[in-house]
């Protein structure tokens, strides 16, 4: 009862605020000192940050991770997001000095490769072995997060058109796309037009793309296996109708998950492939982020990736290259989130070939296990055939007693797991999008489909403690229509 | 090394529920033609293997030297608790917290920062943050460009010259006209912002200090820029703000920075923390996450992601911005270092940069061969000439154990003789010293 009261009992940081209170004591200053900075350029107002000890601080931390649920605490099959497991070795070695101090500009002082050979590497050992995994010809590690890639990727095969002076500014993006891209598309400088998925197959509808391909069309962007969890197996077609009017094929990688050692981007001649290293290549989520999001290419793009790129000179030395006339420039002020890539190479050094094949089939395994574990209790749109790494599921059954994909996951929070994600894609009503990854065992996935099948059967006999649902939470469900309303979004005294 | 618990028993047992002989069946959907043609990777290692190979890796990468390279990031103290409080995995195995219930960690967290950068800046809003300081300030320019529905930037000279590059390559297929004013005497310069300035420019773009290492008072450029219905932007740098006016006292509209100072390690270049202040009247301008407080349905104080209709998932290709992820853990990162600091501390640790930066000018001031750049206060950083070539300098200066500070020609053609030299709280007056002594015998040879 203790340790709950003090998990309930959080309050805002500026709150435990005592004047006078330190909690850094910072050397004392070794020079002869003096005032420097004429009054006018001067802060009038102090900044008014809180004054604590650094126990205050452990303590007030402490108590908010106790208020969050990670993949560690439990399951975490949110659809889209692959929340496996992060080894904790890949922790330590981004913590280590010689990666973790390096100045980013020291390769770009004069002679300066020789200073960072080792960070250079692994960018560079990292971009070869994702050409492998993905089948392109060239990386770029610069792209900072998945949306960010795909960007980088829309800005570049901008780029390619109009050096060869194609007049094209359209994107097509199928309806059941993520979110981030038309958004990427439209931020990139492209018109966006919308096509729509065949309700039989699943899959991005044939006809329909080529009624809209045109010489207008820069770009198709298709996720395969599409957030149906469904592998579009007329991809051949596809890529016949976009490359006939020499539209590019943009591969969002969001769910290379499934398909490592089954499937290369590259081998079906998409022109471009983004790469979501916090999903596939396990490196934590951090809360939201950092993430990141390398682009790969073909050979016929690869002169307007970003600089700066890292090359091999002919003597084996590694060194910086800004030398591409053609480049769309710079996407991060130096190589991309390297710490994070830096745990995504350890990853990849870790499983190796048989173990990324073997992430992809218990990864679909898992997904299958689950959705066929669940078919009598949920609708299932597309249950007769495999879905890949998730499944999606509805909670259509559930409204006829006024419960909702809503009420379904926060059903899940009080039998100790995390909902999958909801209402996405948006083409399936009340979507159940459930992604269990490779890392859990069966007896976590049994857990979980106990847990939905027991939410199914409350139901209809008890919908009312689902909508009432969660009531084990430190808070249950909240107000956002005061949030966006009363937009307190600061602290004030 | 492999992850994955179920064993093969468990595995024929599964594959019996999905109805289903082996693994490759549920694989039937992928066309032989569209099979990889290639997947040649080595083969696992161990755990052990693995971290001797990465051990012996960073060991190669020169971190013994003593460092004086600034340009935008900086070698700052980094407290213990930092990273303990950072490493609780609570925190960075979460994602996005799209569940509030089970996420008011992370919420809170970012409302709580959302302040810190709030207090720091002296505006009323921030965002969650985005990836770093030079996509803060591309979103800046985008928020004055839907604001004012002009598309022209008028760009200072002394804003960091990667975020200008950086800047411009995200713009290239974008109808957005760009105008660069060179500082004159290390400052901005007002009579050529004001003739920059006309009816169709959306924003004013600055750096304080600037990337010269320059402060400057700025509330003049605003008043130019509030008079013809431009936006003043303002990049920053975080740690500086305990001492020097901030973008709310200048009357700027909206203060980006890179808040790698904040308790965030260099790591070659990332995972870094771009943040974005405005005032209250551009919050619906602002991309990226966003964290409210409210009430849950017993009335207890609660935080969610609010603001939302602004965003890619919902708004598609009508969306502010396509970022998707903010740099959390970063952000945390950040928090916590403000916290353990706190008022007092930062002015501390603020000073202590100041103090020896300018005992490190006034040492160089007397070595044969260098002018140091003076016409301005700095902070932690300043520009000096030298007789020599500054990349041929600094390369020398490595065998004497230091990076010794960044050669502008690099970015500034005409300025191969310019050297920009940070020194922050870590540097010990001994290390200053012997600085000024390896400079002075490179230049002398």
């Amino acid at each position: 009862m203790l340790i709950e009261s003090v998990v309930l009992k959080m309050t805002i940081i500026y709150k435990k605020s005592v004047v006078g209170r330190r909690g850094v004591t910072l050397p004392k200053c070794d020079v002869p000192t003096k005032s420097v900075i004429p009054e006018k350029f001067l802060r009038k107002t102090d900044t008014g940050l809180p004054e604590l000890s650094e126990l205050d601080v452990v303590r007030h931390f402490t108590g908010l991770s106790r208020r969050n649920y990670g993949l560690d605490t439990n399951f975490y099959p949110l659809g889209s997001c692959t929340m496996k497991y992060n080894p904790k070795v890949a922790e330590k070695i981004a913590a280590l000095g010689g990666f973790a101090d390096l100045h980013p500009l020291l390769p770009q002082l004069r002679n300066g490769g020789a200073l960072t050979q080792g960070a250079l590497a692994v960018v560079y050992e990292l971009e070869q072995m994702l050409n492998e995994i993905c089948g392109m010809s060239a990386f770029t590690l610069q792209p900072m997060a998945g949306a960010h890639g795909e960007l980088t990727a829309m800005m570049m095969i901008a780029a390619y058109h109009r050096k060869k002076g194609n007049r094209k500014n359209v994107v097509l993006i199928p309806d059941e796309a993520h979110g981030t891209n038309p958004a990427s598309a439209a931020i990139a400088g492209f018109e966006v037009r919308t096509i729509p998925t065949n309700p039989e197959t699943g899959a991005l509808d044939v006809e329909a793309l080529r009624a809209h391909v045109d010489e207008h069309t820069a770009a198709l962007m298709l996720t395969n296996p599409n957030t149906l969890g469904l592998f579009n197996a007329d991809i051949g077609r596809v890529s016949d109708i976009v490359h006939a009017v020499d539209a590019q094929l943009y591969y969002d990688g969001a769910n290379l998950n499934a398909v490592l050692g089954k499937f290369r981007p590259g081998d079906a001649n998409f022109d471009a492939v983004h790469v979501n290293l916090h999903k596939t290549f396990a490196t934590p989520h951090g809360g939201g982020g950092p993430g990141s999001g390398p682009v790969g290419v073909r050979k016929h793009l690869e002169e307007f990736l970003p600089v700066s790129r890292v090359v091999k000179r002919t003597d084996g030395t590694l060194a910086l290259d800004y030398d591409y006339p053609e480049s769309i420039g710079y996407i991060a002020p130096f190589y991309g989130n390297f710490g994070v890539c830096l745990k995504a190479y350890a990853y990849i050094l870790l499983l190796g070939r048989q173990g990324l094949i073997d992430v992809s089939e218990n990864a679909v395994l898992n997904a299958n296990y689950v959705m066929h574990s669940l078919k009598d209790h949920f609708d299932i749109p597309y249950v007769n055939r495999p879905c890949m790494h998730e499944c999606v599921l509805t909670a259509a059954k559930q409204t006829t007693n006024g419960v909702h994909a809503l009420d379904v996951a926060k059903g899940l929070i009080d039998r100790g797991y995390h909902p999958p994600t909801i209402y996405f894609p948006l083409i399936v009503k009340e979507a159940l999008m459930i992604e269990p990854t490779e890392t859990e065992s069966r007896e976590t996935l049994d857990g979980f489909i106990a847990a939905m099948k027991d939410i199914a059967d409350k139901a209809a006999s008890d919908p009312d403690s689902l909508h009432k649902a969660p009531v084990t939470t430190p808070v249950s469900r909240l107000d956002e229509t005061r949030a966006a309303r009363s937009m307190d979004l600061i602290y004030k005294e | 090394m492999s992850y994955i618990a179920n064993t093969d028993k468990q595995r024929a047992e599964m594959l019996a529920v999905c109805g289903v002989k082996n693994i490759e069946e549920l694989f039937r959907d992928i066309p032989a033609d569209k099979r990889p043609k290639s997947f040649d990777l080595a083969e696992g290692k161990s755990e052990l293997e693995v971290v001797a190979q990465l051990t012996k890796m960073a060991a190669s990468n020169y971190t013994h030297l003593v460092n004086f390279v600034g340009a935008g990031f900086y070698d700052h103290f980094i407290p213990a608790a930092v990273d303990a409080l950072a490493s609780r995995s609570e925190f960075y195995t979460a994602y996005t917290p799209y569940q509030p219930e089970l996420s008011q960690g992370t919420l809170q967290s970012i409302y709580e920062f959302q302040t810190d950068m709030c207090r720091l800046t002296g505006l009323d809003v921030s965002n969650a943050s985005v990836y770093d300081g030079g996509t803060a300030l591309y979103e800046a320019c985008q928020m004055a460009i839907a604001q004012t529905g002009r598309r022209r930037i008028v760009l200072d000279g002394g804003v960091n010259p990667i975020y200008r590059t950086m800047l411009k390559s995200y713009t290239k297929n974008l109808d957005i006209e760009f105008v660069e004013i060179a500082v004159s005497h290390g400052q901005s310069d007002r009579a050529a912002l004001a003739n920059a300035m006309n009816e169709d420019t959306a924003a004013v773009i600055l750096q304080n200090p600037n990337f010269f290492g320059a402060i400057d008072d700025h509330t003049d450029i605003a008043e130019m820029c509030h008079a013809k219905g431009v936006l003043a932007v303002q990049s920053v740098y975080p740690l500086a703000l305990s001492l020097i006016k901030s973008p709310g006292e200048c009357g700027i509209d909206i203060a980006t920075g890179e808040g790698q100072s904040l308790g965030i390690p260099l790591s070659f270049g990332g995972p870094y923390l771009g943040f974005m202040c405005a005032r209250k009247e551009l919050s619906r301008r602002m991309p990226g996450r966003i964290v409210g407080r409210t009430v849950d349905t017993e009335g207890r104080e609660g935080f969610v992601l609010t603001l939302q209709a602004r965003e890619q998932h919902i708004r598609r290709e009508k969306a502010i911005s396509n970022i998707c992820s903010n740099e959390a853990l970063c952000a945390l990162r950040a928090h916590v270092y403000l916290s353990l600091l706190g008022k007092e501390g930062l002015k501390d640790a603020a000073e202590l940069c100041l103090q020896k930066a300018n005992y490190a000018k006034i040492r160089l001031e007397a070595v044969s061969g260098v002018e140091v750049m003076k016409s301005s206060p700095i902070f932690n950083e300043f520009t000096i000439r030298i007789n020599k070539d500054a990349g041929d300098v600094v390369g020398a200066l490595i065998e004497h154990g230091f990076a010794g500070g960044f050669p502008l020609g690099r970015y500034y053609p005409g300025m191969e003789n310019y050297l920009l030299i940070a020194v922050t709280e870590k540097r010990s007056k001994r290390e200053i010293d012997q600085f000024v002594a390896a400079l002075e015998e490179v230049l002398c040879q």
